[in-house]
């Protein structure tokens, strides 16, 4: 557990160290205040459906954006190299790496608590779908940061986890807009296997365990996968 | 002390190691030296746990290098080939964060950072980040977190390379201070280094070890073995000389090597293997009124052996 927390504490230093973490941080509250604000005063309403409504394709280019260095950076520079030599496993490696990213994503994703604050101020927010679509973001966010961190440990070249991770996220994404399209038969696995249906859920203030269970699976997939592929220097 | 018994790597139908076996006793700096690509940085980071050899096994402290993996990298100081450092990274936060990933009592950590950066001479560097260092501090860093926890086993992958010679002879002090009080793996293909650090030798060549001794036996050995010239001093036309030496019975071609003066010229004597036939010269130049000034065998270098056997 100790191991973990050194390397997510690594991590944490890498992204406040290096400008691009507050491009990103920046960038992603620019344009999710540009969609919370836009819409709040025409709609008269205290709600925050714009922001959730459009944040889940902000963070499919978000995430991938600040999960693609998490391996192939340690690649290119070698340092890898000296990590999986530590007295650490590639296990706790991997785990730490996933914690750092997940802690830095919710750093960004408390900065936009300032968005229901100000709209509790100003009017009367119902707080549940609040709850309900923070922690739909939460757990959306960290399954691509899984997705992202599988795609970075494939390559030592930051652009293609980003391309990688971006297009299977993208495919996560697409399946659950696309079940009108779909055969009848495949509807219900589409649905699943889609993020759609999952932060609809979650953001509507349903926990529902199927739900859960998705993005733990979805996660747990992912950091196996990407384990995989770290021990793959052993064959 | 390290064990290496049979070790094999394959990289898919290549064979980048075979059967390589050596032994580094307790104490010992031996150096690993071998052309590029001759197996030297495989083998150390199979030792050093990055991968696991295709076959054979080695032990480092009676440990097991697959086995007891995690225990054999908590005894071992690694520095690999190209000394990967977090270039974002002060080396304040470089050193910390090794500590940390070493699992260095919280309490001891202070003085564990304060003993190397002394040792590695990083005082004036301790709050910059690693890219704006000089290669040279970049690997006194790398040296750093290799010996911060104190470890019993350093392997160090080409230490010196691409520094320049003031920092080659720091460094080479430094390892050499470190590696009075413990047992350090390295590898070179710089041979002066193994003169002035090593007290063991193994030679490495196409993933095969191709000997394995003190540097100074490997020279001996070169000068029975490898090398059987003569260098004469003679004076005497060229041709008179070279003449009369080729006369001499195990002599195989006889060169002109320099000159002193008009009629005075130093030859290369080529002989054959196990000849000895500075008397017979001795002799020669008696019976033939030739005057001798310098008889000398020549001497191998360590670089002689070193092209010899991995030819």
């Amino acid at each position: 557990m100790n191991n973990i927390l050194v390397i997510t504490r690594k991590e944490l230093r890498h992204y406040f160290n290096a400008p691009m973490a507050y491009v990103i941080m920046i960038a992603f509250l620019l344009i999710n205040g540009w969609f919370f604000g836009s819409n709040l005063f025409l709609n008269n309403q205290a709600s925050l459906r714009g922001y959730f409504g459009m944040a889940p394709l902000i963070l499919l280019f978000v995430v991938p954006a600040f999960a693609m260095r998490l391996i192939a950076e340690e690649k290119k520079q070698g340092t890898l190299e000296l990590l999986v030599t530590m007295p650490i496993t590639d296990i706790e490696i991997i785990a730490g790496k996933f914690f750092g990213a997940v802690t830095f994503y919710a750093a960004i994703l408390g900065l936009t608590l300032v968005y229901p604050i100000v709209v509790s101020s100003v009017g009367n927010l119902d707080w549940g779908p609040v709850i309900g679509g923070y922690l739909g973001l939460f757990f959306m966010g960290s399954g691509l940061i899984a997705v992202g961190l599988f795609a970075s440990s494939l390559t030592d070249n930051q652009i293609v986890a980003f391309i990688v991770s971006f297009l299977l996220g993208f495919t996560l994404f697409l399946l659950g807009k696309m079940l009108s399209y779909a055969p009848t038969a495949l509807v219900p696995l589409l649905s699943f296997i889609g993020f759609d249906s999952h932060f609809d859920n979650i953001s509507k203030g349903i926990i529902d365990t199927r739900d859960l269970l998705y993005y733990f699976s979805l996660i747990f997939l992912m950091l196996f996968l990407g384990l995989q592929s770290l021990l793959n220097r052993k064959k | 002390m390290i064990k290496v018994q049979k070790l094999n790597k394959f990289y898919g139908s290549f064979r980048a190691l075979s059967d390589v076996s050596f032994e580094v006793k307790t104490g010992e700096i031996m150096g690993f030296l071998g052309p590029n690509g001759a197996g030297k940085t495989t083998t150390m980071k199979i030792l050093a746990g990055y991968m696991p050899p295709s076959s054979g096994t080695a032990w480092i402290n009676d440990l097991n290098i697959e086995e007891q993996s995690l225990s054999v990298r908590q005894n071992v100081g690694y520095l690999p080939e190209a000394n990967p450092l977090y270039t974002d990274f002060t080396v304040e936060e470089t050193l910390r964060y090794i500590s940390e990933v070493r699992q260095i009592d919280k309490d001891a950590v202070a003085q564990a950072i304060d003993k190397v950066v002394r040792q590695c001479g990083l005082a004036g560097v301790y709050y910059k980040p690693i890219e704006q260092l000089s290669k040279g501090f970049r690997q006194r860093v790398g040296l750093a977190q290799a010996l911060i926890h104190e470890p019993s086993i350093l392997i160090l992958d080409e230490p010196t390379v691409g520094l320049d010679p003031k920092q080659i002879i720091e460094i080479r002090e430094l390892i050499k201070n470190i590696g009075a009080s413990r047992t350090v793996l390295l590898s070179t293909h710089i041979l002066q280094e193994v003169h002035a650090i090593c007290d063991k030798v193994t030679i490495i060549s196409g993933g095969r070890i191709v000997a394995s001794d003190t540097p100074e036996g490997l020279q001996q050995k070169s000068e029975e073995q490898v090398l059987g010239s003569l260098y004469v001093k003679m004076a005497g036309t060229i041709r008179e000389v070279e003449s009369a030496l080729k006369t001499v019975k195990g002599v195989t071609s006889v060169t002109k090597k320099d000159q002193e003066k008009k009629n005075i010229n130093g030859y290369t004597v080529q002989i054959e293997k196990g000849a000895d036939i500075r008397n017979d010269i001795f002799r020669l130049a008696k019976e033939k009124d030739l005057q001798l000034f310098e008889l000398t065998p020549e001497k191998a270098s360590l670089e002689d052996v070193f092209l010899e056997l991995t030819k």
